[in-house]
């Protein structure tokens, strides 16, 4: 964690609690982490879910926004390949995340702070380690300097 | 480049005055003859005015876009077009844009252009040409209706070289953090005036993204943050588009040097789907369709 970022931190509070953004399917894995919910399984609160009908409605654009609006890792999820509601949506956005994520990691985009999983419906427990998984890695990474640097730059 | 010219002007009369173009859309000279812009011909008298030369760096495969609809409104378009330009063509025609009977190509054989008009001082010499042009595999075109000019016998090198790719190799070989000071002291100069945009034949949403607004999903005002996702963005929506003709960075009036990521995503594409925009109309574009076993290892 850089001297800034530890500024950041013990300025609210000793430890710091990442805000994760996860984008996921209808179909599958909004439908998991309901399963883990009925379960009653416990997991991480830093993540915060925006449910979409399928992996191919997410546009590259909702991660940088995502950072933007100050997420400090953005986990995006969706039915295994094959398994889509609408066939091949998750082909498609997977083709799409291929090229996005090249283009992240050319422009020095953190890529350690987005996340890719399949899980299906029934993967409760997946979800649930991924979580934990994923939120455990942010935290050990600190909160993501580079766009809340960016935010408070003036326009030139 | 006499005779080439000679050619040009006579097969661009012979289309007007039988009428299966109504408009030849090619390159003339300014009143100086010191730069070219396009000209757009109507009348066989003045098939005189076209030319062909290094100078001829210009995409026009632009006025064949919805952009440009009183292009569009004249009639049927012969378009002079080099090797590179032609790619945008077969792009916009696999994209549904133009059908490959509605335009007529006049393929002009290329040893090369000038990277920017001004720099042209009586002869064309390799420092400032492109890095497409050394690498150039269409030197004779490729998908045309006529060719015009003798043939090229150009071989590109078999790896491709030149400013662009090691500029890549560079910055691929940079830490994270150097690699976002360094595209973050770029985006910051950018003013966002759209001028890549404009220039692109490829751009022709007629809704942009950065103009929607409910939400605002792309900031306007020249801040460092929206000028990072503007530019991201219209990256990512040429990715297995872009051919690589290098306008959006000659147009760049800030010098953002845009070719290193839309020449990024040519290269992810090629090594990832095995395939490069520009040469075949009757293929997909890579972006809409897909294969079940597409590789990837970092969805989890």
């Amino acid at each position: 964690m850089s001297e800034e970022a530890k500024a950041e931190t013990t300025d609210s509070k000793e430890s710091f609690e990442p805000k994760i953004m996860a984008f996921v399917c209808n179909w599958c894995t909004y439908a998991g982490a309901d399963l883990a919910g009925t379960s009653r399984m416990e997991y991480r609160p830093n993540v915060r879910i925006i449910k979409l009908p399928c992996t191919g409605r997410i546009d590259p654009l909702f991660i940088i926004k995502a950072f933007e609006n100050g997420a400090d890792g953005v986990l995006i999820s969706g039915c295994h390949p094959g398994d889509c509601h609408y066939t091949t949506g998750n082909y498609h956005a997977r083709r799409r995340w291929i090229a996005f994520k090249d283009l992240l990691d050319f422009t020095g985009i953190d890529m350690s702070r987005v996340h890719f999983s399949w899980v299906s419906a029934s993967e409760a427990i997946k979800w649930v380690e991924l979580i934990n998984n994923v939120t455990d890695d942010i935290s050990a990474l600190g909160p993501f300097m580079d766009f809340k640097r960016l935010n408070k730059k003036e326009a030139e | 480049m006499g005779k080439m010219e000679k050619e040009l002007r006579e097969k661009a009369k012979e289309l007007l005055e039988s009428g299966e173009v109504a408009v030849v859309i090619g390159y003339g000279f300014n009143r100086r003859k010191t730069r070219v812009t396009p000209v757009f011909i109507t009348d066989p008298a003045e098939t005189d005015k076209l030319v062909f030369n290094a100078l001829c760096v210009n995409n026009l495969s632009i006025y064949l876009t919805r952009k440009y609809k009183d292009v569009q409104r004249i009639g049927r378009p012969a378009i002079v077009a080099k090797g590179c330009d032609i790619k945008n063509i077969v792009v916009l025609i696999t994209e549904g844009q133009v059908k490959r009977e509605d335009v007529y190509i006049i393929g002009m054989t290329c040893e090369g252009v000038a990277y920017k008009q001004e720099l042209l001082k009586e002869k064309l010499v390799p420092e400032i040409m492109p890095v497409k042009c050394h690498n150039c595999d269409v030197r004779n075109p490729h998908v045309t209706d006529t060719v015009i000019g003798e043939k090229s016998d150009f071989t590109p090198p078999e790896e491709p070289t030149g400013m662009v790719f090691d500029k890549i190799k560079q910055i691929e070989s940079m830490t994270a953090t150097e690699r976002w000071d360094f595209w973050n002291e770029h985006f910051t100069r950018c003013i966002k005036c759209y001028a890549c945009r404009q220039l692109c034949s490829l751009c022709y949403c007629e809704q942009c993204i950065t103009e929607k607004n409910m939400p605002q999903w792309i900031e306007t005002s020249a801040h460092p943050r929206g000028n990072l996702a503007w530019n991201l963005i219209r990256a990512m929506h040429l990715a297995g588009r872009c051919t690589f003709c290098g306008e959006c960075e000659r147009g760049c009036p800030v010098n953002i040097p845009l070719n290193l990521v839309n020449q990024k995503l040519v290269l992810t594409v090629k090594n990832a789907f095995d395939f490069e925009s520009g040469y075949d109309e009757n293929v997909h574009p890579p972006m809409i369709v897909f294969k079940e076993d597409d590789k990837e290892s970092f969805i989890k």
